[in-house]
């Protein structure tokens, strides 16, 4: 792999950047590998990277039937935090906070990390204890957070309308100062790029049509480019799990739904911070290029196609024009929607399945891509023990039968 | 934004008038006290996820505040049915075309477990 640096820059220069490597081989699938990758998103490349990096399992396929990075990666507002309530929910959230602290150096890849600080907006007086609640179970588990006042946030955020005679006026926020975005494709390339120097096979175009299952155990898959063995499989599909779980003869606990987001004109700098309010619904954020990228809700209903309803565009942006007036004439540019898979509890599913060899990393819902890295890091750990990481053991698909859910709905950005 | 024809009303109404409340035709436990826990997780939390024709239960918040069924397709979204609480749907992912006029008749005749339902 050539290493990125500003000396390649430089010298690439020299001959009009033209001579740049590929970042990743676009291999033939071989018959065999020790494990399998169904879904080459953020969460599976990730994992294809630590499983190759950490455990040293380099003989691995990642299965993507379009494109690396097409589905949700690409389709979300870029926020990453791990300011949740629950201790089994904030320890895996912090854990990928952590490796994202590291991350442009481990892959050797800018993926635009801007520590800019996530406001989460309290609009009643529900809210607001809501928000304490979460800021004191956030401290107790070692993530920075506190409850800053109006004053504050008018500091921070000075175009928010934050006077008292807001329709919803703003009350207070927890605010985690080491939050904030990632550049979404970066960190799909940047971890494609690296499990590939690793010797990872990323066969893109390669649509997994069905498992092959013997005696409760799976041995590999069937794609349109013929079948390929494994003795391991994970699963890291989004909106597309329930289809592979039919496929492989069992149900999840999942409902996908499109989320959409959208993104305007570009502006001159005007928010340097992300804020996220859950009561009026919106949250935004401004891209160094310029752009606002709004986040909306998701749509009530069932649905695999990408791309959102109105009803839902026109909510989020009366709720954004309600918190900062001075968006009111912004053209948009772009409206979008992901498929994703929604759990009950509003935590994902790490888990072990009713068939031997196959492993679930599914049910982030709206939240994923914060969790990228962590994600990726807890599943190739799990694939390559064969056992659940301590980490992902509250994630068990179990827990829907025991009862120990997690609930997370107060933390989760987006109601559902 | 659909369309929605709401049978009660049997008229058609904006989507904004309705919420979608998920997978229809769930029978609740007969003896919800005698279920083992896998039962009842399977029947609390457990969803058919379909791409492609989904029935569903949809309400009329801000109409005749009605529950309702749409057979509804998740990938084009092209609503193929609405139908009230208690009737079967006409198409299905065997029956995409719709049901032969035969087999309809004979599941008006069996008693529908859905909830809600007064038979």
């Amino acid at each position: 792999m050539q290493r990125y640096s500003g000396f390649g820059l430089a010298k690439h220069a020299l001959s009009h950047h033209e001579n740049w490597e590929r970042q990743w081989r676009n291999p033939t699938p071989k018959k065999q590998y020790d494990v399998i990758i169904v879904g080459g998103g953020g969460h599976g490349l990730a994992t294809a990277y630590y499983l190759a990096k950490e455990h040293g399992i380099t003989n691995v396929a990642v299965v993507e039937k379009g494109w690396l990075g097409g589905g949700n990666t690409a389709r979300n507002t870029t926020i990453v935090r791990s300011n949740y309530l629950w201790d089994e929910s904030a320890a895996l959230y912090e854990h990928a906070m952590k490796l994202w602290e590291g991350l442009s150096q481990d892959i050797n890849y800018n993926v635009m990390f801007s520590q800019r600080g996530v406001m989460n907006l309290a609009h009643t007086l529900q809210d607001m204890r809501d928000v304490q609640r979460r800021v004191n179970a956030n401290r107790l588990n070692g993530i920075d957070s506190e409850v800053i006042t109006p004053e504050r946030i008018q500091e921070i955020v000075p175009i928010m309308d934050c006077s008292k005679n807001a329709r919803y006026p703003v009350l207070g926020a927890s605010w985690q100062p080491r939050a904030g975005v990632a550049r979404h494709d970066a960190v799909a390339w940047g971890y494609a790029r690296a499990a590939d120097a690793l010797g990872v096979d990323l066969l893109q175009n390669t649509e997994v049509t069905g498992f092959k299952i013997r005696d409760g155990r799976v041995h590999g898959v069937h794609t349109n480019r013929g079948d390929i063995e494994a003795k391991t499989v994970g699963c890291v599909a989004a909106g597309n799990s329930g289809v592979l779980a039919k496929m492989a003869g069992f149900r999840l606990p999942l409902e996908s739904h499109p989320l959409q987001a959208l993104v305007s004109e570009p502006l001159k700098p005007v928010l340097d911070t992300v804020v996220m309010s859950n009561h009026v619904h919106g949250y935004i954020s401004q891209t160094d290029k310029g752009d606002l990228v709004i986040g909306a809700g998701i749509d009530g209903y069932n649905g695999y196609g990408q791309r959102g309803s109105y009803p839902t565009v026109e909510h989020t942006l009366q709720a954004i024009v309600e918190m900062f007036p001075i968006f009111s004439r912004v053209r948009m540019n772009r409206q979008w929607g992901g498929i994703v898979d929604t759990c009950p509890d509003a935590c994902p599913i790490l888990s072990k399945t009713p068939v031997k060899g196959l492993f679930f990393n599914c049910g982030w819902g709206t939240g994923g891509f914060k969790a990228t890295p962590g994600s990726g890091h807890v599943f190739a750990w799990t694939l390559a023990k064969g056992q659940t990481h301590p980490l992902a053991a509250p994630f068990s698909i179990d827990r829907f039968h025991t009862g120990a859910l997690v609930d997370e709905h107060g933390a989760a950005g987006v109601a559902h | 934004m659909f369309y929605i024809h709401c049978p009660y009303c049997e008229e058609h109404r904006e989507e904004e008038e309705f919420h979608a409340k998920g997978q229809a035709h769930i029978a609740r436990p007969a003896d919800p006290e005698s279920c083992s826990d896998q039962e009842w997780g399977d029947y609390l939390f457990f969803r058919d996820n379909p791409r492609g024709i989904h029935h569903e239960l949809w309400v009329h918040a801000v109409g005749c505040r009605k529950f309702f069924n749409i057979t509804r397709n998740t990938v084009s979204y092209a609503i193929l049915e609405t139908y009230k609480m208690g009737e079967q749907p006409h198409f299905t992912a065997e029956h995409p075309d719709g049901k032969p006029a035969e087999k309809v008749a004979a599941e008006a005749e069996a008693v529908s477990r859905q909830e809600g339902v007064n038979v």
